[in-house]
């Protein structure tokens, strides 16, 4: 099978720009380290052995190719084809292993000796933490106070695969400010420190690295897709985007085939309009987040707000640039669901289908039914995730789950 | 007149105090840039508050939180600022702060609020070098502004030429790897090593010395390598809890200056 060039839409500029957004906003602390990494990424990534590293833990470590799963009950359900790929049956329950994997093995080409991450919901905290016992290297994960209440179950798998969960107590606590505080531990230790960020955020090369090590998602669904259905290409991919690592990689190898609709679901907690939200696409506007010129949720002074959404991994204030850049040209199709709709949406997936999402997930499937597509079409909905971290949540809403 | 340039010319060992704007109150913005002349500082640097201050430590991203939670915000500062020449005549006086609440303000219309009220020159920490060069620098040109550059040990020695020919008016020298108000001790010999490379490379824009920089001991070492220092998050720790912040302020200069 062939996959298309390298073009405009997956490849960003010189300096890390997708359209207007993206970029390298850091203080000057940071560029050593970043541009060691942009330096070298592209000719590491490239590297035969790097490959062959690479795609030897992937499949006997990661559990690659994951499967492409024809839903048919999902599928009567909404009166199309809905295929789910099935990135919740990876190695720790998720996709983010996808990117932990390849970026252990470039720290260890840049001769990096230890690794510090961001978490939200803890999903990328447990892969880096395992990448990390896998390879032998000391962990730090930064987590903000209030997500290590609410994580619990993945706190303790980071602890018990060794690695180090720092609590962060500054802003609001979450996402935004682990990032923070994991970026201000690269600031103090600029030599021998790899920086494991978890999503396609940050400055560049991070967007386009993440991607990359996402793209294996989207390149295994076309000739899954070419077997099961005789084309290589869907009439639509659906995936939830916070930060946006999962959508990236399941966008990526369709990004310049026209005919293919990318739907990108965001999170709208409690309604768009409720105050308590994370459409980012929506409620944000162009600004500086991380180090990247993108769109997030700012007040008219500049300053961050702290998005809403009961699921952990879609409450980062901003998107991808990627992503923004993808919204601004139209390529992509934004939508958003609610709390509500997403908890609809995992007892639906569960009962017809008895796999169990991740929250973030639900969001995605419960964009099933505004697509309008037709019996003939063929939706792809990237599974990022299985539901067994959430399950407390699940619990205390079980009136809206039945 | 570049108040920055005659600092520079006219005195040794420079001490640039740096202070949040609206921390510990609202309206102590010009009152504290007062009393720290008054004692002694030879350039302010006052810090625009933002939410996520990446290259801060835990002092001053409090003071930030406590100053946007007092109210500040760009407006607000331009507006207390309107006064800035009459409380300090002379001194040189910087703003220092991220880009995002810049941009949100507008560039352009920041750089000409900032040198109507008497700003000389910006600190930017995260305004890429290539953006400022092809697209701020001759707006900064055109209102006057200098802008400083920060440099790390790891900064390389064609990065460091560059940012001197770049800049018109100091070069910030980060003392060693970390956030401002470091509290880890620094590798002596590595910061040796560093000023030491930095002084033999005959710049022609003056430096001063910043991050970790607590009390007079400090400042005196900076000295010894630099055109003066830089304070801020011993400043700040100095007025968490007090009552008359003016007053903290000054016994904090006298501190170092005597």
């Amino acid at each position: 099978m062939q996959t298309p060039m390298t073009t405009s839409y997956q490849q960003p500029t010189a300096r890390g720009y997708y359209g207007e957004f993206g970029g390298a906003f850091i203080p000057e602390m940071l560029y050593p380290n970043v541009e060691e990494l942009r330096t070298q990424y592209l000719e590491i990534l490239a590297d035969p052995d790097f490959q062959m590293e690479l795609q030897h833990l992937l499949r006997d470590y990661v559990g690659r190719p994951t499967p492409l799963f024809e839903a048919k009950r999902l599928s009567e359900r909404y009166g199309t084809r809905v295929f789910l790929k099935r990135e919740d049956l990876c190695h720790t329950g998720a996709h983010k292993i996808n990117n932990t994997v390849g970026q252990i093995l470039l720290a260890k080409r840049l001769g990096k000796k230890r690794i510090i991450a961001e978490t939200g919901a803890g999903q990328h905290g447990v892969a880096t933490a395992t990448v990390c016992a896998l390879m032998g290297y000391p962990c730090v994960v930064y987590m903000g106070a209030t997500d290590i209440e609410r994580q619990a179950p993945n706190v303790a798998r980071m602890r018990l695969l060794g690695a180090e969960v720092r609590a962060v107590t500054s802003g609001s606590q979450t996402l935004k400010d682990a990032t923070n505080e994991a970026i201000r531990d690269w600031i103090a230790n600029p030599v021998d420190t790899h920086y494991i960020i978890g999503s396609v955020v940050g400055p560049h090369p991070y967007p386009d690295l993440v991607a990359r090590l996402q793209a294996v998602i989207s390149e295994e669904m076309r000739y899954q897709l070419l077997e099961k259905t005789g084309s290589e290409l869907p009439n639509f991919v659906v995936a939830c985007v916070g930060g946006g690592s999962n959508a990236a990689g399941a966008f990526y190898h369709f990004l310049d085939e026209p005919s293919v609709r990318l739907i990108a679901v965001e999170a709208a907690g409690h309604g768009i309009n409720s105050g308590h939200s994370a459409a980012t696409s929506v409620l944000g506007t162009p600004g500086i987040i991380h180090g990247s010129r993108t769109l997030l949720m700012q007040d008219e002074h500049g300053q961050i707000t702290e998005p809403y959404s009961l699921s952990a991994g879609l409450d980062y204030p901003g998107i991808g640039p990627l992503h923004a850049h993808l919204g601004a040209s139209g390529r992509a199709e934004f939508i958003s669901i609610t709390d509500d709709e997403a908890l609809k949406a995992v007892s639906e997936c569960s009962r017809l289908e008895g796999i169990i999402p991740a929250l973030e997930t639900a969001h995605a499937l419960s964009a099933l039914g505004q697509l309008g597509a037709g019996p003939n079409d063929v939706v792809v909905v990237n599974l990022s995730g299985r539901g067994d971290k959430d399950l407390e949540t699940y619990l205390k809403n079980m009136d809206k789950l039945v | 007149m570049d108040r920055i340039k005659h600092a520079f010319a006219s005195k040794q060992n420079l001490l640039n105090m740096y202070f949040t704007a609206g921390f510990p109150s609202l309206h102590d913005t010009l009152p504290l840039a007062k009393a720290l002349v008054g004692a002694g500082a030879d350039i302010l640097e006052i810090g625009m508050p933002f939410s996520d201050p990446l290259a801060d430590g835990p002092v001053i991203q409090r003071s930030s939180s406590a100053a946007l939670a007092n109210g500040m915000n760009l407006p607000v500062l331009f507006g207390q600022l309107q006064k800035l020449r009459a409380a300090v005549p002379e001194t040189p006086v910087l703003l220092m702060g991220y880009l995002n609440p810049v941009l949100q303000f507008g560039m352009e219309a920041f750089l000409k609020k900032a040198a109507e009220v008497g700003v000389d020159g910006l600190i930017l920490p995260d305004l890429p070098l290539d953006e400022y060069e092809e697209m701020y620098h001759p707006l900064f040109q055109k209102y006057g502004l200098k802008a400083v550059f920060l440099v790390t040990p790891q900064t390389s020695e064609a990065r460091i030429r560059r940012l001197d020919a770049l800049s018109d008016a100091f070069l910030y020298l980060v003392s060693g790897p970390g956030t401002t108000g470091g509290t880890t001790l620094p590798d002596v010999e590595a910061q040796r090593e560093y000023f030491e490379r930095i002084a033999a490379m005959n710049l022609t824009t003056p430096r001063l010395i910043g991050f970790g920089i607590a009390n007079k001991t400090g400042f005196d070492q900076a000295c010894e390598y630099a055109d003066g220092a830089i304070i801020g998050s011993a400043l700040i720790q100095s007025l968490e809890g007090t009552a008359d912040a003016s007053a903290a302020a000054t016994r904090f200069v006298q501190g170092i200056k005597n």
